[in-house]
């Protein structure tokens, strides 16, 4: 059975050798940290509250479609902000270095169904360490989508398509229920009773917002509740799209490779930051992509420094991607529309059984369903 | 000066209320008052809007329009930097309401951001605390090796913020006047026994003190004319100044010893003592106390630097698990694990450094993290556990 890491000719001494490169480009990054990088998430913070303040005022002028309009857009705005550039990134502790109590990862608290220490369990900890990993990495079709031919198929895997719109749609609350395992619960490999605090927790959370946003808010703009409810309700339903856009990208688009527990196994540094390459897709843009996508769009480099800030990952890419080509690793990435296309075609593609027959019998594959490596594509 | 979040505790306290905290102590000795009845419904409003502004609460939104105002967090502005000798810089605050005030002689926690990082640091107020003007003072002297002391001489200024903590400390003027006060400083010491001197004639005390400074030279002096004035400006009061680099310059010459405190005040054995400055000084007037029986009358605040340079290898040293209250000596090994072999279960994840779930808080000593070597310094700072190695003596909050 060939390793993922064999069938690109690395050997344990060429990822040793990897592992040193990339830890000295984090050392050299992490000492040039300093007031730019504060200065930044702190304006960031600034405009991320303010177009929330600009939102909600809005909306008690939103019998005129011009106002409602700027509401939605406004909050809209100031939820993507705080989900991705700010929160995704402090959580991760990106910020910790500071000491600031306001941008610390364990102090911090997001706009999001899922609160914070949950999500941080079970992202910065169990998807950031076991990435791509079949059986072990969750965010792998967030247990409900099938994502590749390493899942065996099954009749319900013929409503991918509909489950993905369904996630879409109330992704921060599917965010939520991920991390309290729901799918685990029914399936039987969780008990019950060790899932309960994490679902109350998010209950809780949850309840708050939805409480702030389609009841005490729409109540302060008296007559105008349902318009003010429908302009909240929107505005999520924006950044859960525009979220599981973005997120879908970051290892779904051909060309991201899996990698079976027993290659993963006591693995080397080098390995590790090798999986953590070839397990995540980038997308390209403009600055304001970027930005809007919470770096996201640099999957890789998020993958191979989780906590340095997110805005470094673009300085950083170019270098990135010299290592990534003198150890003949591909360097996943495309433009929006392909990456999130062949996204979607994979959502439907596995909808169907896979034509070859179920792998169970023989070794595991070391990528799922022979896609042709792409290096680099536009 | 650098100070130490656990001074010791008082010794000899038949003279001074017993406080654990400044909040529980009786405010006698001259307290700025607390908010009034419009800023304490004010503060209950704001619990209410916290919910419309989940999940961040009314600061984030308030704190756009005005810096200074945190419901929670003790903010401070600058409105005076004063810089009347080379490596020092007396600076003026105005804190916003959550400041309850403070005891002469206690300390704060300054926090003062440099190149992104915030640093704390501990310094006694200098101001009288009977002065109800809504600021302090604090005196700051760059340290040979100080970051933050250094940054503070360099380039404080008016219109600053900088964040503070409820004033802590045991070292604190009594509350009932003592027949005869004793105040010896050294140095950068001078600044909590320099808010006795001023808080014991602001409450109008008339029993003798005697005010008695070392310095290495005139030069080095701060607060001199603060010192003069407050000599004249009361009764009672003896202000004696050493030069212990310019000997015939000041009041006497040489360094501390018992014969040397006899001519300051012969009837130090009298008296009750404060004493705060470099350690050799504390030490000389202790024994002096200890050997005329009077021990439990001298007073000192000790402070420490944390910041040292560590050599390669392991440094034995104490851990402390400040929450659990369970200390262990060190083996070397990252905190996570020697947290464990001592019976606790911190939150954990990676164990490798990088998912940021075990990050807890260092409140002193210093680190070294094993994958890159470096060197991280407490006060309050975060660090992930499971790869920080103490170097040398370490508190963490576990």
């Amino acid at each position: 059975m060939t390793t993922v890491a064999e069938a690109h000719g690395l050997t344990p001494a060429q990822l040793d050798a990897l592992a040193q490169e990339f830890d000295a480009l984090r050392a050299r990054v992490r000492s040039e940290l300093g007031e730019v990088d504060v200065a930044y998430i702190r304006r960031l913070m600034r405009i991320q509250r303010w177009s929330e303040v600009v939102g909600r005022a809005s909306l008690f002028l939103g019998f005129l479609p011009p106002f409602w309009l700027t509401g939605v857009g406004a909050l809209s705005l100031s939820k993507i902000l705080d989900n991705m550039e700010i929160g995704h990134n402090i959580l991760h502790g990106q910020y910790d270095w500071t000491n600031d109590p306001a941008l610390s990862s364990t102090e911090f608290e997001w706009d999001s169904s899922c609160p914070a220490k949950g999500w941080q369990h079970y992202h910065n900890y169990l998807h950031h360490t076991f990435t791509n990993i079949t059986g072990k990495d969750r965010d792998l079709g967030y247990s409900v989508i099938r994502i590749s031919d390493t899942t065996a198929w099954s009749p319900i895997n013929l409503g991918n398509p509909l489950y993905a719109v369904g996630l879409a749609a109330i992704f921060d609350h599917g965010i939520m229920l991920h991390d309290v395992d729901v799918a685990q619960v029914r399936e039987g490999t969780k008990p019950w009773e060790e899932a309960k605090p994490a679902l109350r927790a998010g209950l809780k959370k949850s309840g708050k917002l939805a409480f702030r946003d389609y009841i005490m808010w729409p109540a302060f703009t008296g007559p105008l509740f349902l318009l003010t409810l429908a302009a909240n309700a929107l505005a999520n339903l924006i950044r859960n799209i525009w979220a599981f856009i973005i997120i879908f990208c970051g290892h779904f688009p051909s060309g991201v490779l899996e990698f079976t527990e027993a290659e993963c196994e006591n693995e080397s540094k080098g390995h590790w930051y090798f999986r953590q390459v070839l397990g995540s897709g980038n997308i390209s843009g403009g600055r304001l992509f970027h930005i809007m996508s919470g770096n996201l769009s640099y999957q890789i480099e998020h993958h191979l420094y989780p906590d340095i800030p997110a805005r470094r990952y673009q300085e950083i890419a170019p270098e990135v991607k010299e290592i990534c080509e003198r150890y003949g690793i591909p360097y996943n990435t495309g433009r929006l529309s392909r990456q999130f296309g062949s996204v979607i075609f994979k959502i439907l593609r596995f909808a169907l059984p896979s034509r070859k027959k179920s792998k169970a019998n023989q070794a595991p594959p070391t990528q799922p369903d022979a896609e042709p490596i792409e290096l680099l594509a536009a | 000066m650098e100070g130490t979040n656990d001074p010791p505790a008082m010794k000899g306290t038949e003279l001074t209320s017993v406080n654990s905290d400044c909040y529980s102590a009786p405010m006698t000795t001259g307290v700025i008052a607390p908010g009034s009845l419009t800023k304490r419904l004010l503060r209950r409003a704001v619990r209410v809007f916290d919910v419309a502004a989940t999940p961040y609460g009314v600061d984030r939104y308030v704190e756009l329009v005005r810096p200074s105002w945190s419901s929670t967090e003790i903010r401070a502005k600058v409105i005076g930097a004063v810089r009347t000798t080379e490596r020092s810089v007396t600076l003026t605050l105005r804190p916003n309401g959550n400041w309850r005030g403070f005891r002469a002689g206690q300390y704060t926690q300054l926090g003062v951001e440099i190149d992104g990082v915030r640093h704390t640091r501990c310094y006694s107020m200098t101001n009288s605390a009977n002065a109800h003007d809504g600021t302090i003072e604090l005196c700051v002297t760059a340290q040979p090796q100080g970051r933050v002391s250094g940054h503070l001489v360099r380039t404080a200024k008016r219109g600053q913020i900088m964040t503070l903590t409820p004033a802590q400390g045991f070292f604190t003027l009594p509350d009932i006047e003592p027949a005869h006060l004793l105040l010896i400083s050294g140095g950068s010491g001078i600044t909590p026994v320099l808010s006795m001197l001023r808080t014991r004639n602001a409450l109008g005390w008339t029993k003798p003190v005697t005010f008695l400074h070392y310095a290495l030279s005139e030069s080095d002096l701060l607060f001199g004319d603060e010192l003069d004035a407050l000599a004249q400006g009361a009764l009672g009061v003896r202000v004696l100044k050493v030069f212990t680099d310019a000997p015939g310059t000041g009041d006497l010459d040489g360094f501390f010893s018992t014969e040397q405190l006899d001519s300051a005040d012969i009837q130090w054995r009298n008296a009750e003592a404060f004493v705060c400055g470099p350690a050799p000084l504390m030490d000389s007037v202790r024994s002096a106390f200890d050997r005329s029986s009077r021990a439990e009358h001298c007073h000192t605040e000790a402070f420490t630097l944390s910041h040292f340079t560590a050599e390669a290898g392991t440094i034995d040293g104490a851990v402390r698990f400040a929450g659990s209250e369970i200390g262990c000596s060190s083996d070397g090994t990252p905190l996570l694990l020697q947290a464990e072999a001592a019976g606790l279960r911190p939150l954990n994840g990676c164990r490798m450094g990088i998912c940021h779930t075990c990050t807890r808080q260092l409140h002193s000593g210093v680190v070294r993290d094993v994958v890159t070597g470096e060197l991280t310094n407490g006060p309050d700072v975060n660090i992930r556990i499971c790869v920080s190695v103490p170097v040398g003596d370490v508190e963490v909050d576990l």
